[in-house]
């Protein structure tokens, strides 16, 4: 029953932009780690060349952006141009923080796997984000 | 069948009786609260309190362009609000132009964009400076702003000895929790010092630094934390600044503090009693302060965003109503309450109207603003006050033994404290354990979204032409040789606000200005959370 599953899914936070609050992913970071999730977290002000570069570095099955300033929208489709320059396209991208209704299917359409705006539950989240770590291992056996 | 009925505490965690009486409350009661006014300031800072002048109603406001925010402006004071607090855009909290290629979408997004004296003239366009009382939510880049204000206010006429306000410039709580620093620590500090030196000896009314526990309790760590930190930070300022020379009554009266308000009514009310009585002791036994003001606690108080929740959003107008509440009842200078909208955007006017409203209904009518310190002699308040000082002060000894907030913040401690505290609260929410109404209990998720707030895309493109007429209009060598003058000034170690007023008066922009410091301090980049 090999599903090329990782026990241990990698998944690389960051925060871009300018933005400092960051208790929404050392929370997010704590739970998946709690959950088995290898976490490497990039810290503040994260460049989109940066965050690429880094999840090529770590192997990332999944990128996750924390932002709170309202510019999500800009910096997702950075993060996303940047990934694929790094070839890393299909490394799914999700994104937290004050994300607006409306924004979220704006998000969805720019390719951003999942998006989850203040007040989603933590588990939900956890169990979204090893859900989506798994379908992608298993896309590349 | 029965187990053990679970532990009763309050929100950080003390735990209660379930009825408190004479014998709850510490000996000389009288000792420990005096009268407002009078040391240790348990009861209050000003002996009339609200009986002579309500606190100042200071909504935080700002976006866009600097006429943007001018007409918010105007607007609030037309309803009636009594003092300014400005937000700022994160290109101008940490140093960046408008114009800057790495920020160029955060432009006037969070607050207004200034890049020049000019826009921070626009901002108080027909608003008379040496009238107001403004707050400005300003850190890694408090001294620039300081230095435009008073550009502008000396463009106005105004006379400097009215100038009134407080300045955030709590750089240590930016290490800590809110993350707009821009240099290191030691380089920062010095900074702090140079505007609350400058403060004291040219501006009697205005308030040079706001120590704030705000954003560590809103970064989650929990009342007792705040207080705890906030004096750590306090000692830390204080030792920083009799090192540079200065006397402490020279500047400890207007020290100012900013606390958070949350839901826990009577914790949050006797949370900011216990802080008061706590800086009285530091002031007056540590610090030898000879003048009683230096001892008074005066605070902002800010409603928090961070209990508010997305889901049911009306339902934050209650919470925010319990806490202006719990800020009054505790006798806070001035309060900041939220809009009910803050878990979705930045407030509509509608809902920075309501969230004004909500301050004037307690105000007047409540009638809980009638009597001084209505909660003193209370056998559960007095006891849960002597509780908090005492397990605040258990947590100053703890920073002062790991060998004070800098040196902790440099190995990133408190940062820790803070984050495991967030995650606490968390998986308390998690298993139900504590209650958020629409969230994990009394779900009703009707999926309706109050209309919300969105910022005008084409005032960035504004900002960044006023910006550029700026920079044709004026003299590069005049601006070239100010900005020489204060990077030897900041070298040297002399006071920079002279010299940083100076280089904004001939047009040198935030971003030069910042550009000069980073190449004098260098850049400070945070320690790994895990």
């Amino acid at each position: 029953m090999s599903t090329g599953v990782r026990p241990h899914p990698r998944v690389v936070l960051a925060k871009p932009g300018l933005d400092g609050h960051d208790r929404g992913v050392k929370v997010v970071g704590m739970a998946l780690r709690d959950a088995g999730a290898e976490v490497v977290y990039l810290g503040l002000q994260q460049t989109a060349a940066q965050i690429a570069r880094a999840a090529a570095a770590e192997d990332a099955d999944v990128i996750g952006l924390s932002v709170l300033s309202g510019v999500h929208v800009d910096v997702a489709r950075q993060v996303l141009a940047a990934c694929a320059g790094e070839d890393l396209g299909d490394v799914p991208l999700v994104v937290g923080g004050t994300i607006p209704p409306a924004d979220v299917t704006r998000l969805r359409e720019l390719g951003v796997r999942d998006v989850f705006p203040v007040g989603t539950p933590l588990d939900d989240l956890v169990a979204r984000i090893f859900a989506i770590a798994a379908e992608e291992v298993s896309d590349e056996q | 069948m029965s187990s053990e009925p679970r532990a009763v505490v309050t929100d950080s965690g003390i735990p209660l009786d379930p009825i408190y009486d004479a014998a709850s409350v510490a000996e000389d009661l009288e000792g420990r609260l005096g009268r407002p006014g009078e040391p240790p300031f348990t009861r209050g800072p000003y002996r009339t309190m609200y009986r002579e002048r309500l606190w100042s109603m200071r909504q935080y406001a700002g976006y866009g362009s600097a006429d943007d925010t001018n007409a918010r402006f105007r607007y609030l004071l037309d309803q009636g609000q009594t003092a300014l607090s400005v937000a700022f855009d994160l290109p101008t909290q940490l140093g960046y132009d408008s114009d800057d290629e790495l920020v160029l979408s955060e432009v006037g997004r969070v607050g207004v964009a200034i890049d020049s004296v000019e826009d921070m003239e626009a901002v108080f366009a027909g608003l008379p400076i040496d009238q107001l009382s403004v707050n400005f939510t300003i850190n890694g880049t408090a001294p620039i702003i300081l230095a435009f204000y008073l550009v502008a206010a000396e463009r106005q006429g105004a006379d400097m000895a009215q100038v009134a306000g407080t300045l955030q410039n709590d750089i240590l709580k930016e290490f800590l929790a809110r993350k707009t620093f821009i240099f290191p620590p030691d380089h920062s500090i010095r900074l702090v010092a140079d505007v609350v030196e400058y403060c004291s000896e040219h501006l009697p009314r205005f308030n040079g630094i706001s120590i704030t526990g705000y954003h560590a309790r809103e970064a989650g760590c929990d009342a007792i934390q705040e207080i705890g930190l906030t004096m750590a930070s306090a000692i830390a300022y204080t030792e920083a600044f009799l090192a540079r020379g200065l006397d402490f009554d020279a500047f400890a009266p207007r020290l100012s503090f900013h606390f958070s308000s949350q839901l826990d009514l009577f914790e949050e009310a006797s949370k900011v009693r216990a802080a008061r009585r706590m800086w009285s002791s530091l002031a007056l036994e540590r610090f030898g302060a000879k003048k009683e003001t230096s001892a008074r606690l005066r605070f902002f108080s800010g409603c928090s965003g961070a209990t508010l929740t997305a889901q049911q959003p009306l339902n934050n107008v209650v919470r925010s109503t319990l806490q202006c509440l719990a800020a009054v009842l505790g006798g806070a200078q001035s309060i900041h309450v939220m809009g009910y909208d803050e878990a979705l955007e930045i407030p509509t006017e509608e809902s920075v109207r309501l969230a004004l409203r909500t301050q004037q209904i307690i105000a007047h009518e409540s009638g809980v603003a009638k009597v001084i310190d209505p909660l003193a002699g209370s056998y559960f308040v007095e006891h849960l006050t002597d509780e908090i000082e005492a397990r605040a002060w258990e947590l100053v000894r703890r920073v002062e033994e790991g060998g004070g907030l800098v040196e902790l913040l440099a190995q990133g401690v408190p940062q820790r404290w803070v984050a495991e505290s967030a995650y606490r609260y968390e998986q308390e929410v998690r298993s139900g354990e504590r209650v958020k109404v629409g969230v994990n209990k009394y779900v009703d998720d009707d999926g309706v979204v109050p209309p919300l707030f969105e910022v005008d895309a084409a005032s960035a493109a504004r900002q960044r032409e006023r910006l550029a007429a700026r920079l044709a209009d004026r003299d590069g060598d005049v601006v070239a040789a100010a900005l020489a003058t204060l990077r030897t000034a900041l070298v040297e170690g002399t006071n920079s606000m002279p010299h940083i007023m100076q280089a904004g008066r001939v047009g040198a922009t935030l971003g030069e200005i910042a550009d000069t410091m980073r190449e004098v301090f260098g850049v400070y980049r945070e320690p790994q959370p895990w």
